[in-house]
């Protein structure tokens, strides 16, 4: 009987295993093929089929990287997306801090008004005035400030649950100490708020690097063009050569992940905290 | 107690007023042009009423249509990914032992791929004649299900719903997993002693201890869907027609086409709709920390 029991637990399992490696297979079919398909010739690549290549083209690479102008957007991705979730993450501790640690009335509604930026759209056309108003519109500036801007919403969402968990204690040792706001702010809260500031920079990184929209509205020169919006625009230049876009969108993905394998502990507890308190 | 001087209300202020700047003040300001003929083709504005809004809603026009998809396009997208991440999770939680945090590692990849390159690779699967999908299909003998995915005005949408759940199902999945990973073991423990079986504990344990993830599951999925951008211009572009045509992507060929008190409109409407969704949202997000 327990014996039994054993058997068909474990035939439970063996089926779990089975279909867990089936949705993982069928999760990683399109980044399989390709990495396969990036390695073919052109007539080879053609069908973007899953075989693996009859030789190894690794010059698709280095074509690429010259005429999809790579090392010019790579840069261009690494500014936007460094700079605008430092910023973000930057201003939304400081204020989540402020909010979240003095409630008065004005506070909470500043508080809502804010996180209320997680649900709304943007108006692409007055923004464009506003841009240009500012002399903002089509510069790197601009866009790393709007990238900073869209962040901001739910990076204070994040850190103002955090900041609950922080004990008001120190606050008052440091405060005895005579440790001003700024210091306070700097040397007590941002080294304990750790964890949740790197969630946020992370989580902000990724999604400034996969987003084309603002530069499809705000950027015209391909100088100043993210990763993302050179690789559509690659696309649409060689859509017959599926080695050449797979390798294109190879070199796009790979920063992506390569954050992903480092930081998945951080996303992953980003993406829950809130979803899921306690 | 110093409260205002120990917590400057300084701090709060650029992102403030980043947020107000180039967030707030052009909705706003948008809610003003949706009244006039604002556009790229004259330097005048005019005021000229409803007239935008209703074309909008006109019958001769296709906006009705945009909306509708976007309704869709939300609705059958919460379906979707909640029953696959709800059964994902299950499977990740009661179904296996090992290995839990690696599958749920890569079943997560698909949600950090940038949505423009997810549109780009299932253009090439679902391609009608040498796409792999119907490349396979004919080969096993399917040949008469290899359709034309994304060129059928009849499934272009339905298609790209399927691709939008294939990348957004992790998401779902992770959110879920915790939840199911917060009910006590011992809950199914005494239900079993008591004689549950399988479907009785998952109807009277699982889904009730578990409603509070799904419903901020259902409401993220609502204010993606409504704003649905991304994967429709990276595949379809709204096309065949205007069959897969969806708010965002209607607002976007305005601004293109210099329409710009016509989008303002639609844009202005959009907001409308997910100002009232979002403070309920904002509402729900806040019950946890307001009870403790």
């Amino acid at each position: 009987m327990i014996l039994s029991v054993i058997k068909h637990k474990k035939t439970v399992f063996a089926a779990g295993h089975l279909a867990a490696v089936f949705a993982s297979l069928l999760t990683l079919t399109p980044v399989y093929l390709v990495c396969v398909n990036a390695l073919k010739s052109e007539s080879e690549s053609a069908a973007m089929a899953p075989s693996l290549p009859s030789q190894l083209h690794f010059e698709n690479f280095a074509t690429v990287i010259e005429r999809g102008k790579l090392v010019t957007s790579f840069f261009n991705s690494v500014l936007y997306a460094g700079s605008s979730a430092a910023l973000a993450t930057f201003f939304a501790a400081l204020a989540a801090f402020v909010l979240s640690r003095r409630r008065s009335r004005m506070n909470r509604a500043i508080y809502f008004f804010l996180i209320m930026g997680i649900a709304l759209p943007i108006n692409f056309f007055t923004l464009t005035k506003i841009m240009q108003v500012a002399h903002l519109i089509n510069t790197k500036p601009g866009i790393i400030i709007l990238y900073a801007t869209l962040q901001i919403p739910f990076a204070i969402f994040l850190i103002y649950g955090f900041i609950e968990s922080i004990p008001r204690d120190l606050d008052d040792a440091a405060t005895i100490d005579g440790c001003g706001p700024v210091k306070m702010f700097f040397f007590v809260v941002a080294p304990l708020l750790t964890p949740v500031l790197v969630t946020t920079f992370i989580l902000s990184f990724l999604n400034t690097w996969n987003d084309f929209i603002m530069p499809l509205y705000y950027l015209d020169s391909s100088e100043n063009w993210p990763m993302t919006l050179a690789v559509y625009n690659f696309f649409g230049q060689y859509k017959q050569s599926w080695n050449l876009v797979s390798a294109d969108i190879l070199l796009t993905i790979a920063p992506v992940l390569i954050v992903y394998l480092v930081g998945q502990r951080f996303i992953l507890s980003g993406m829950t905290s809130g979803a899921v308190k306690g | 107690m110093h409260l205002k001087s120990r917590y400057p209300q300084a701090f709060a202020w650029p992102a403030l007023f980043l947020f107000t700047a180039f967030f707030i003040l052009p909705s706003l300001s948008g809610i003003y042009f949706a009244f006039t003929d604002w556009s790229s083709f004259s330097d005048e504005v005019n005021f000229v009423g409803f007239k935008n809004f209703h074309r909008l809603f006109s019958a001769d026009e296709h906006y009705f249509d945009y909306f509708w998809n976007t309704f869709v396009f939300t609705v059958v997208t919460i379906v979707l990914k909640t029953i696959f991440g709800l059964g994902l999770a299950l499977l990740l939680d009661k179904g296996v032992r090992s290995f839990v945090n690696l599958y749920r590692a890569l079943i997560y990849v698909p949600v950090v791929l940038p949505m423009l390159v997810v549109g780009l690779i299932f253009r090439s699967i679902l391609h009608p004649s040498q796409g792999l999908l119907n490349v396979s299909l004919r080969s096993v003998g399917l040949g008469s299900l290899a359709f034309r995915w994304l060129t059928d005005p009849h499934l272009a949408l339905y298609s790209i719903m399927v691709i939008d759940t294939w990348k957004g199902v992790g998401y779902i999945m992770v959110i879920l997993l915790a939840g199911l990973q917060t009910i006590p073991r011992e809950y199914y423990e005494a239900a079993e002693v008591d004689g549950a079986g399988a479907w009785a504990r998952f109807w009277h344990i699982t889904l009730p201890m578990l409603a509070p993830a799904i419903m901020i599951v259902t409401v993220l999925n609502v204010l993606y869907g409504l704003r649905v951008f991304d994967i429709v211009y990276a595949t379809t572009n709204g096309g065949p027609g205007y069959a897969s045509e969806v708010v965002m992507t209607g607002i976007f060929k305005a601004f293109s086409q210099g329409q710009y008190g016509l989008g303002t409109a639609l844009s202005t409407v959009l907001f409308a709709i997910l100002l009232v969704v979002g403070y309920g949202v904002i509402r729900l997000l806040e019950r946890p920390t307001e009870g403790g």
